[in-house]
């Protein structure tokens, strides 16, 4: 394991991205702490409404006199709970799946393979606002929605890898000495798909925030006064072009935040795969 | 070359197939009833037994999947609840202007990104290509939206430049529909006015669009152009004396070209997809602003059919993309 | 007469992960006109590094040290990319590459390949535009012709995938002949293919170099090949020339030990398989004194401290070794 985390170590932009994401989780887990005014999640000041940004609010307010730079810090915990929840659901969705149709064959690994590449063939956020809209818009429905529209990410990769080792001459060697199938799956070909499976994950938790982010724009998913990234941008269209930064600084969160699972994941792929790793 | 095409639609027959099996489950397992949500919240019990029976909604799940399969192939998609028509009529109408947005984002991310991925590989571990590696991740996670937002501030609100919304000034009288593609009517109706004016209204909706695929098209460009240089090939070309720019530029290039290409397929869905919410913002009159109305307005028709179109077209371009990889790679040809 | 290829003194290292790797040190040889001079060496002996440095096509993280490389009393060294695209690559040096099977460009017809060198490097005959490309195929032909591939008028329009190893390797011959080049270099051309077509390619090549007035610089790892193929003989060890001569005075009584080992481990020549124990020193950290002393079997203390240097036996060979010294 040591010389993975020393090679990680040295890859610059896989460590601003693990930087940026412990960033993210310290503000997500000490918010309420930090920021200085806590009580704007929810509380409205209208006498000092749409003020610039200033050293008493660094991103100026909002529309009800509330404190951007609060609300932005406020808002990072519900957005990695939305794609922490997302991907977990989609994993535990996703990966059996994949295991039960790369290791057996026959109709139901054929069936799960064919579903699979039918969600994939449409495009994410269009299923997702479809879902959502189906089963009532709330915040539940959007992560459910994106959960059923994620799993076939991960179905895909494990069932490759699956198939890729059960066709290997350890796992041979294994049924040779009479080892159990569930002993061989979970206990030596799960191990070896989940680093495919960890960096898909890492770059699906910030995929999956930005298309919270369009969900709750469209009014689809967090609801006021939820200090959520995509739904204040949605609130600050009406008051462009005067309060600019109303806009932007939610956009700036989503962006840095969303960067750095990306950079994260890039690097850890370059780490599992190595016919990337030798063309950087 | 022909049978290459057909075995390639062929193999796609199951997936559309499952598409519409994902699509009319989408009606009947969700657990709301559709007859009530189609009726509305002041229906009266008769009226929503009516709508049941109407649409079949009373028949055994099997037949009802006949019924719908009979009517996705008549093109029949029922009326949307928002604008009282038929939808097909409705997503006719609209195509013509997402298809000019995709497009114009494609053909702008294409022609900049293959030329700017090439020369980061070229300048492999150098400035340039950390700058456009900087860029390509920026690119990939920023939300479009915003994007869009913080350019109508730029550009529109703000310099003045360019129009904040729609297709077309609203005092710029419509060139006669033709094709109903904006800028080729009126190209066709020899106004360039209106053509000049379709561009700078296009021009906002097409850069936001084309940003995340810019960026996408880069990195696989990029890394396409690297795996490339590796061959042996290229070493020969060079110790024969190719010239250094037709070398990169034809002959490895056409190479690395593969991945890229398949990008552009994923990234067709993803236009398509990030499209919904540009055009929403920028009242760019297409499908994706239907979409939005359609789910702001809780119009389930509608949305079924924009879902049923997307997994259609992207399975086309699926198609498309195989039949490039075998234009790009004749090894590919023989062995389909 | 000077020599149509002459080296000297060549040193190349290559900065690397781990430090600079001295890849060629001091490489020394001698190509007489109309000859073929076998350049014989373990794999990681540098031989590859040889070619490209003679080529031009050093990787980027390569530097030349020292040394000249005269191509018909040039020193190719001094010359500018531009200057080896126009008057070397091709027209002066043909290049026959090692595999046949990765040299291709996979996607392109064949015929473009081709065509594509001879359009920038095929000599003068006054022709232009499409005058000057018909002439071009007809040359084509002819030489895929000679070189027995069959179907010649159609081959151009074929995609490399479409050709067996040997075929390809007979394309790539053509190609090298293309542009009527006065020295042809050949990178163990024969060692991806199987043995019967390995020696019909050598048998051509044989022919070639007479029938068109070459001279060739053959490499290659196999002793057996260079005593069917070669006049001379040039031996590398760990980037260094350690015996050079004639194929026939260096074959009979080869004078460095490492010559002798290459000989033993030969299964042409040697009724058992002996290996040479030890390995090649790392590039990374070359040893004091001679390269091959801690594989040696005769090695003597001092050569662990002087590094030898290349002097004449009394058979005519150049031998880099203590006991000659």
């Amino acid at each position: 394991m040591r010389p993975i985390f020393a090679r990680l170590a040295r890859d610059v932009p896989a460590m601003l991205g693990l930087g940026i994401v412990v960033f993210v989780l310290l503000l997500a887990v000490l918010g309420p702490w930090i920021a200085p005014y806590p009580g704007d999640a929810s509380a409205s000041h209208l006498l000092r409404r749409l003020k610039p940004p200033s050293l008493d609010y660094p991103f100026g307010t909002d529309n009800l006199g509330r404190d951007i730079f609060s609300r932005v810090i406020l808002g990072a915990r519900g957005a990695l709970q939305i794609a922490l929840a997302v991907v977990v659901a989609s994993m535990l969705i996703g990966v059996p799946l994949g295991l039960l149709a790369g290791y057996r064959s026959g109709w139901l690994s054929e069936t799960i393979m064919r579903i699979t590449d039918v969600v994939l063939a449409i495009p994410q956020l269009v299923l997702a606002l479809a879902l959502a809209q189906l089963l009532s818009p709330s915040l539940e429905s959007a992560m459910l929605a994106l959960s059923l529209t994620y799993w076939p990410f991960f179905t895909r990769i494990v069932y490759a890898e699956t198939r890729r080792l059960s066709g290997s001459l350890f796992v041979d060697a294994l049924r040779g000495v009479g080892a159990g199938t569930s002993r061989i799956v979970f206990l030596h070909i799960l191990p070896n798909a989940l680093s495919p499976v960890i960096v898909r994950a890492t770059i699906g938790l910030g995929f999956t925030i930005l298309v919270a982010a369009v969900l709750g724009f469209l009014g689809m998913g967090a609801t006021p006064p939820a200090p959520d990234w995509g739904l204040a941008i949605a609130e600050s269209r009406t008051y462009l072009p005067k309060a600019w930064w109303y806009a932007a600084f939610p956009g700036v969160a989503i962006l840095i935040t969303v960067m750095g699972f990306n950079l994260l994941g890039d690097g850890l792929r370059d780490l599992v795969d190595p016919r990337i790793r030798r063309s950087r | 070359m022909l049978r290459f095409v057909l075995r390639r639609c062929a193999l796609v027959l199951p997936s559309l197939l499952g598409l519409l099996v994902v699509t009319f489950l989408l009606i009947h397992a969700v657990p709301s009833d559709p007859a009530v949500a189609m009726a509305g919240d002041a229906a009266t019990p008769e009226q929503i037994a009516h709508l049941r029976q109407q649409y079949g909604l009373d028949r055994p799940m099997w037949e009802q999947f006949g019924l719908y399969l009979g009517k996705v192939a008549s093109f029949d998609f029922g009326e949307s609840a928002f604008s009282h028509r038929p939808v097909a009529l409705d997503i006719v109408q609209r195509l013509p202007a997402t298809l000019e947005l995709t497009f114009a984002s494609l053909l702008l991310s294409v022609l900049i990104g293959v030329p700017l991925g090439v020369v980061a590989a070229l300048k492999h571990n150098s400035w340039p290509d950390y700058a456009l590696r900087i860029f390509s991740v920026l690119g990939v996670a920023v939300a479009a939206f915003w994007f869009a937002i913080m350019l109508q501030f730029l550009f529109s609100m703000t310099l003045g430049w360019l129009p904040l919304r729609g297709d077309l000034s609203a005092t710029m009288s419509r060139p006669p529909v033709v094709t109903g593609f904006l800028l080729l009517d009126s190209l066709i109706a020899g106004r360039w006015d209106a053509f000049g004016d379709a561009v700078r209204h296009l021009f906002l909706p097409a850069v936001t669009l084309a940003l995340g695929g810019l960026a996408t098209i880069v990195r696989f460009t990029r890394s396409g152009v690297l795996d490339t240089l590796q061959h042996d090939f290229v070493l020969y070309e060079r110790a024969v004396g190719y010239s250094r720019s037709r070398l990169v530029w034809i002959y490895v290039l056409r190479n690395s070209l593969t991945a890229t290409v398949t990008q552009i397929g994923l990234l067709f869905g993803g236009l398509i997809a990030g499209g919904v919410v540009v055009e929403a913002i920028f009242d760019w009159p297409g499908i994706g602003s239907y979409t939005v109305q359609a789910i702001l307005t809780g119009d389930r028709q509608v949305m079924l059919a924009v879902t049923l179109l997307v997994g259609a077209v992207y399975a086309m371009v699926n198609i498309l993309v195989d039949v490039v990889h075998g234009l790009l790679d004749p090894r590919l040809m023989g062995r389909a | 007469m000077i020599p149509l290829l002459k080296i000297d003194g060549l040193k190349v290292s290559i900065r690397t992960d781990d430090g600079m790797a001295q890849v060629l040190d001091d490489i020394g040889l001698t190509l007489e006109r109309g000859r073929i001079l076998g350049v014989v060496g373990e794999s990681g002996c540098g031989k590859s590094t040889l070619i490209r440095a003679v080529m031009g096509i050093l990787p980027k993280a390569a530097a030349v040290e020292g040394g000249h490389i005269w191509f018909d009393g040039e020193n190719l060294l001094v010359f500018s990319e531009a200057e080896l695209n126009t008057r070397i690559r091709s027209s002066g040096i043909g290049f026959i590459p090692q595999d046949p099977l990765q040299a291709l460009n996979p996607v392109f017809k064949v015929g473009t390949q081709l065509l594509e060198t001879m359009r920038r490097h095929a000599p003068d005959d006054g022709s232009r535009g499409r005058d000057r490309q018909r002439r071009h195929v007809a040359r084509l032909v002819d030489l895929l012709r000679r070189m027995q591939v069959p179907d010649p008028e159609t081959a151009l329009e074929r995609y490399p995938h479409q050709f067996s190893g040997g075929q390809r390797q007979r394309l790539l011959i053509a190609a090298a002949l293309a542009c009527s080049p006065t020295l042809l270099i050949a990178d163990e051309p024969t060692t991806a293919l199987d043995v019967t077509t390995q020696h019909q390619i050598l048998l051509l090549l044989r022919e070639l170099v007479g029938e068109f007035g070459l001279s060739l610089l053959f490499v290659t790892h196999d002793f057996g090949v260079v005593a069917e193929l070669c006049d001379d003989l040039c031996v590398i060890y760990a980037g260094q020339t350690v015996e050079a001569g004639t194929v026939q005075a260096v074959l009979q009584a080869p004078s460095h030990p490492y010559t002798r080992a290459l000989l033993a481990c030969h299964p042409d020549r040697a009724t058992s398989f002996v290996g040479i124990p030890g390995l090649v020193p790392s590039p990374l950290a070359r040893p004091a004194g001679c390269q091959f002393a801690d594989r040696c079997g005769e090695a003597l203390p001092r050569c662990r401290t002087s590094s030898p240097l290349p002097v004449k036996t009394r058979s005519g060979a150049n031998v880099r070794c203590v006991q000659y010294a």
